[in-house]
């Protein structure tokens, strides 16, 4: 596969020539191998779905499909900087609401909006397993807790200073 | 990171490496591990069984059957391969202790499943962590790639012969998949759709072979049972309760945190003493003891021992260690919404009980909470509710209805005050407060 033509790094294409050897059944490694492409291109676009099918030998379909099941995977880009904040039970109890309106406004985006320059997406999420430490959010991958009205905009500042925005 | 916190009355067995640097395997051998693993070969499947019995240890997934029995089940002679599942997929609200135990032990997972394959011959495992610990992902992977350079895993583990690979991965957010029958459809690659049981994982599992899927906590608490002895650790918590638990509690307490407690701590004590009590010299109101799936206790019901024989006679259940505290400014049919809107979204759509049932209870919720609701709605959430129960295919419909029919059960006078154009009291409460300041 890895001399076939591909959409990804050539790091990400040898990750995936290894990935689907791992397990006894291809199909096995679809869901890390859409994670890890949505890492790199940002979304599941058609591209992706369309090679990542033919890699596993299943359908675009079929791909599709798993796609629609899990939360954590998209069709349309989102923000660099794709903020997610908890609003469930454990987080609610501690001014969780409070926190996502504050990002709401802060960011001046509705929940699933993205911002005008493409840095920032706000999503309500929820229990990000962070119960002991509300209310919480995570940016990509990265746990933000005990956050404030305050707090989250220092974090929000924080990701904005690392993009080179705003100098 | 995410740490634990202590308390006196604290027990550490599956916590007694962390934050001690045991993420690194040499570490981790120098704190005992890996010596577990050998014991295990030494005993054989029926010896590594019946220690495991012994233990007493029951399944902190949530449903408390028995690790031992449960192993026990997988047929001896299998024409298809075996297979180790871990279930990390930790997503019920008000748990976060499995990621703990991957952050600061990730190899107490990784023995934990070689002493599992043992037990029931089997030569490949799998880790499933939820997709938003990709972070601990990294931290598994790396362990993984240790325990294989030191030849723990692959080809001859520790010279015995035997040959045990084990694959990590993440889910993609799915509080489903955290079902033990539809993980095994996300690990091979599907929607996380659950399996109709008969036939049980243990006869007919990950990819048609027998198969033992447990919890992360379950797992790594596996590897302490023979560092310590059955005995000894059976003997740390009451009766048919073996050992340690760790209880994340959250919500409205001074300490919130992950602490590692005595199966059977009393829970009044844990919020009071352990927690610190409720903040802000608040009144508790009521505490969700075992994660959003089970019922609402009230706070002359909490003088109980937290394990599943004592919080079950109580009419709740210890559930996944997840203790949720609320004081007396939360309104419960905002509590209740919050936890059904949870549910419907996570419902699967597959089995009509759980996906319209959670809908309509949504919907009513939303309605009764906003103040749009008549008396008879009330009735209508419970008997919606009650004809959920064990009509779905997987437990989630369960989940959904049972904490549902506790709170109409025990704040019927509450879900009343919001009816007739009333809306919410305790939001009205909170404006006025703000019109004040």
């Amino acid at each position: 596969m890895s001399t076939q033509p591909t959409i990804f790094s050539p790091e990400l294409a040898a990750r995936f020539d290894k990935l689907v050897t791992l397990y006894p059944v291809k199909r096995s490694a679809l869901v890390p191998m859409l994670l890890y492409a949505q890492d790199e291109v940002g979304y599941c676009s058609d591209t992706v779905i369309a090679e990542i099918a033919a890699r596993i030998g299943i359908t675009e379909l079929e791909v599709r499909n798993v796609i629609s099941y899990y939360s954590l995977l998209r069709t349309k880009p989102v923000g660099i900087y794709h903020v997610q904040v908890c609003t469930n039970i454990s987080c609610m109890l501690r001014g969780a609401n409070q926190v996502f309106d504050h990002c709401k406004k802060s960011l001046g985006i509705e929940n699933k909006g993205v911002t005008p320059d493409g840095l920032f997406s706000l999503e309500e999420v929820e229990c990000i397993g962070a119960c002991s430490w509300a209310p919480a959010a995570q940016v990509n991958y990265d746990y933000h807790e005990n956050l404030t009205p305050e707090s989250v905009d220092k974090v929000l500042a924080d990701y904005r200073a690392k993009s080179g925005a705003g100098k | 990171m995410a740490f634990l916190t202590t308390h006196p009355d604290c027990v550490p067995v599956v916590s007694y490496r962390f934050g001690k640097g045991a993420t690194s395997i040499d570490k981790y051998i120098e704190l005992e591990g890996y010596q577990s693993a050998r014991k295990a070969l030494e005993l054989g499947p029926d010896g590594i069984i019946a220690e495991m019995k012994a233990s007493n240890l029951r399944g902190r997934g949530g449903a408390g059957f028995p690790t031992g029995m449960k192993w026990s089940f997988v047929p001896k002679q299998s024409a298809k391969p075996k297979y180790v599942l871990v279930n990390g997929d930790e997503s019920e609200p008000g748990t976060c202790k499995d990621r703990l135990i991957f952050e600061h032990d990730p190899h107490s997972v990784i023995e934990g499943v070689i002493i599992g394959g043992l037990a029931i011959q089997a030569k490949m495992g799998f880790i499933y962590l939820r997709g938003e610990y990709r972070y601990l992902l990294k931290i598994m992977e790396r362990a993984v790639e240790e325990a294989y350079a030191k030849g723990f895993l692959g080809k001859n583990i520790f010279g015995s012969g035997i040959d045990f690979d084990i694959v990590t991965q993440t889910g993609a957010g799915a509080y489903e998949v955290g079902e033990e029958s539809a993980l095994m459809e996300s690990l091979e690659g599907k929607r996380g759709v659950p399996r109709i049981r008969p036939p049980f994982p243990a006869v007919v599992g990950l990819y048609g072979g027998p198969t033992i899927i447990n919890n992360a906590e379950t797992i790594a608490t596996v590897p302490h049972i023979f560092r310590i002895g059955a005995a000894d650790y059976a003997k740390i918590g009451t009766e048919r309760n073996g050992g340690t638990r760790l209880f994340c509690l959250s919500g409205h307490l001074e300490r919130p945190g992950v602490y590692e407690l005595p199966m059977g701590y009393n829970l009044k004590k844990m919020i009071y003493e352990v927690g610190g009590g409720i903040p802000n010299g608040k009144k508790l109101k009521a505490v969700v003891p075992g994660g959003s799936s089970t019922p609402v206790l009230l706070p002359e019901e909490i003088d109980i021992g937290m394990d599943f024989d004592q919080v079950g006679k109580a009419g709740s259940m210890l559930g996944s260690g997840g203790v949720v505290v609320l004081d007396e400014t939360v309104c419960i049919v905002e509590f209740a919404l919050r936890t059904m809107k949870f549910y419907q979204h996570e419902s699967c759509g597959w089995c009509i009980p759980c996906r319209e049932g959670t809908d309509w209870l949504k919907k009513s919720l939303t309605r009764l909470h906003a103040g749009g609701a008549v008396d008879k709605d009330i009735d209508n959430i419970r008997y919606l509710a009650e004809n959920m129960m064990g009509r779905t295919f997987c437990p989630l419909g369960d989940a959904a209805a049972m904490p549902t029919i506790g709170f109409v059960k025990k704040f019927r006078k509450e879900f009343e005050d919001h009816l007739e154009g009333r809306g919410c009291p305790y939001h009205h409460a909170r404006e006025q407060e703000a019109a004040l300041v």
